[in-house]
């Protein structure tokens, strides 16, 4: 049993590493967003003399590959190995923005048509969209999500980290396999406006796959998360996770990030309110507003709280 | 079922809109009446994509409730809901753009709204059409009537309008705005909803 967990774990690992984004050895080697208006690339040799840019060189953002960014201008350092674009529209250091250069040569090779990506590095990026999905944006606080759930499952400590546990699994596992879904399936055949649709579907089938494969696995834990499984389906988080991926056409590792951190931010909520609760039930509260009137009061003390986190950007 | 009967359009509009209201007294789908309900206009347009979807859903299961297994009914229900949900989502994109940008995450999140699955449940599948389609509207309206009760409630205070047009030509208490408000607002509407029902029952109780 456990050979046969092991070995299925080190395929899914398998998986993962050749999704990883495999380090183009292109022409570009290094970009960068430098400023508000600029960004910067790095060549990997010095730029061919004749090229110019104008009808050269694209910039779009990834999550929006039609509508082109206006370049106005393109400077070349002394030794031509450094490109600076100025963009007119404004461009921020957390986003990608992908750019294309024409008809260049670089270090004596030539290209019809030169792609790049550029963004921070992947650890700067993945741990920036785990502490915004977490705290920034959290989904409760910030983004008022997912508060059926909450209000409901928040009443004891021990059922809040149950809920939150359970929460986390099905969300990071669902995130892997709906992006699969969307990028392989739904984006090739041109069905995107069946999202809605299969999202919910995959997250159904995942619910019902987990509860019966705990089940038979591990009825211990299937005792102490049974219950939550099922409520699960009914939660909006887990279905805004999947849809603001898409949004964003994040890939996986950015994916499964975004499902951690928004699983965290849960579970945190989740525990605070729950402690806040706990408390409430000795406190004398006027007799209208006892159970979920109060329980909305505190919610939005905390969610003022949270206000606090959002200036922050990583 | 033999109460058949007495689902009449009026009884249910009551029960949708006052007894059983979704936000206030079932306390079912917040996040859109939190998140959603700054102005009039925004809680008005997403409790209009709700109430059809709402009802859509709800004649459809009605149709369908002799041929739907007991044992695949919720698979089949959200199904169902997440056709209407598509239906309504290209809809508002194509006629009104400009709103649809600032509510498409909770278009699509109609899907998982507690209160459409639990109507399907608890009345839809057990009923006939007609009496399906008054609980649809009651709900729908309900929801609707919610989300604009506490979008008039911020927007006033906060912002002064009602529905976007100059009520008071300052702002009166800036506070409501803030999108945190939307859990306080809840919390004191649920908590007045409670007293009247009580102040209520105590002076029915006396006549």
């Amino acid at each position: 049993m456990t050979r046969r967990a092991l070995s299925a774990a080190l395929a899914a690992l398998l998986l993962l590493a050749l999704a990883l984004p495999a380090h183009a050895a292109g022409l570009v080697r290094a970009g960068a967003v430098a400023d508000e208006h600029h960004i910067t690339l790095e060549l990997a040799g010095s730029l061919a003399a004749g090229w110019d840019w104008p009808g050269n060189v694209s910039v779009t953002e990834r999550e929006s590959p039609d509508i082109p960014l206006t370049v106005t201008g393109v400077e070349i350092s002394p030794d031509r190995t450094e490109l600076t674009l100025a963009v007119a529209e404004p461009v921020a250091e957390q986003g990608a923005y992908r750019v294309a250069l024409r008809h260049v040569e670089i270090g004596g090779v030539g290209s019809e048509i030169e792609r790049f990506l550029v963004r921070k590095g992947v650890l700067a990026t993945l741990l920036s969209i785990v502490i915004s999905a977490a705290l920034i944006q959290n989904f409760v606080f910030s983004r008022y999500l997912g508060l059926c759930i909450f209000f409901g499952a928040s009443g004891r400590k021990e059922t809040a980290v149950g809920m939150g546990f359970s929460f986390g699994l099905v969300m990071t596992l669902s995130a892997a396999f709906v992006w699969a879904m969307y990028n392989f399936v739904l984006r090739p055949l041109h069905l995107e406006f069946l999202q809605v649709l299969t999202f919910v579907g995959i997250i159904a089938i995942f619910v019902q796959l987990l509860d019966t494969v705990l089940r038979k696995v591990n009825p211990f834990l299937f005792k102490k998360l049974g219950v939550y499984l099922v409520l699960i389906t009914t939660n909006c988080i887990i279905l805004a996770v999947p849809l603001i991926l898409v949004g964003n056409a994040y890939d996986l590792w950015e994916s499964l990030a975004l499902a951690i951190g928004s699983a965290a931010g849960f579970a945190l909520a989740l525990f605070l309110m729950a402690c806040v609760r706990e408390r409430l039930e000795l406190a004398d509260v006027p007799e209208v507003f006892r159970g979920l009137p109060i329980a909305f009061l505190a919610a939005g003390l905390f969610a003022l709280a949270f206000l606090g986190f959002s200036g922050m950007s990583f | 079922m033999s109460n058949e009967r007495s689902y009449t359009l009026l009884e249910r509009l009551g029960n949708g809109l006052v007894k059983e209201n979704p936000i206030f007294k079932l306390a079912l789908s917040m996040c859109p009446a939190v998140a959603m309900t700054n102005s009039v206009r925004n809680g008005f347009l997403l409790g209009l994509a709700v109430l059809f979807v709402q009802v859509a859903s709800n004649v459809t299961v009605s149709i369908l409730r002799r041929g739907i297994h007991e044992r695949i009914r919720i698979p089949a229900y959200i199904i169902i809901i997440a056709t209407w949900v598509s239906v309504s989502d290209m809809g508002l994109a194509a006629y009104a753009p400009g709103f649809y940008k600032e509510i498409a995450l909770y278009v699509k999140l109609i899907v998982v709204f507690a209160i459409i699955i639990s109507r399907l449940e608890v009345f839809a599948s057990r009923n006939p059409i007609l009496p399906s389609l008054y609980d649809g509207l009651g709900m729908g309206l309900g929801f609707m009537f919610g989300l604009m009760l506490v979008g008039c409630f911020r927007e006033f205070l906060g912002a002064g309008t009602l529905w976007g047009f100059e009520i008071l030509p300052f702002k009166p208490f800036f506070f409501w705005s803030l999108p945190p408000a939307g859990f306080f607002a809840i919390g004191l509407i649920m908590a007045l909803f409670i007293w009247l029902e009580r102040k209520f029952n105590a002076w029915r109780a006396k006549r």
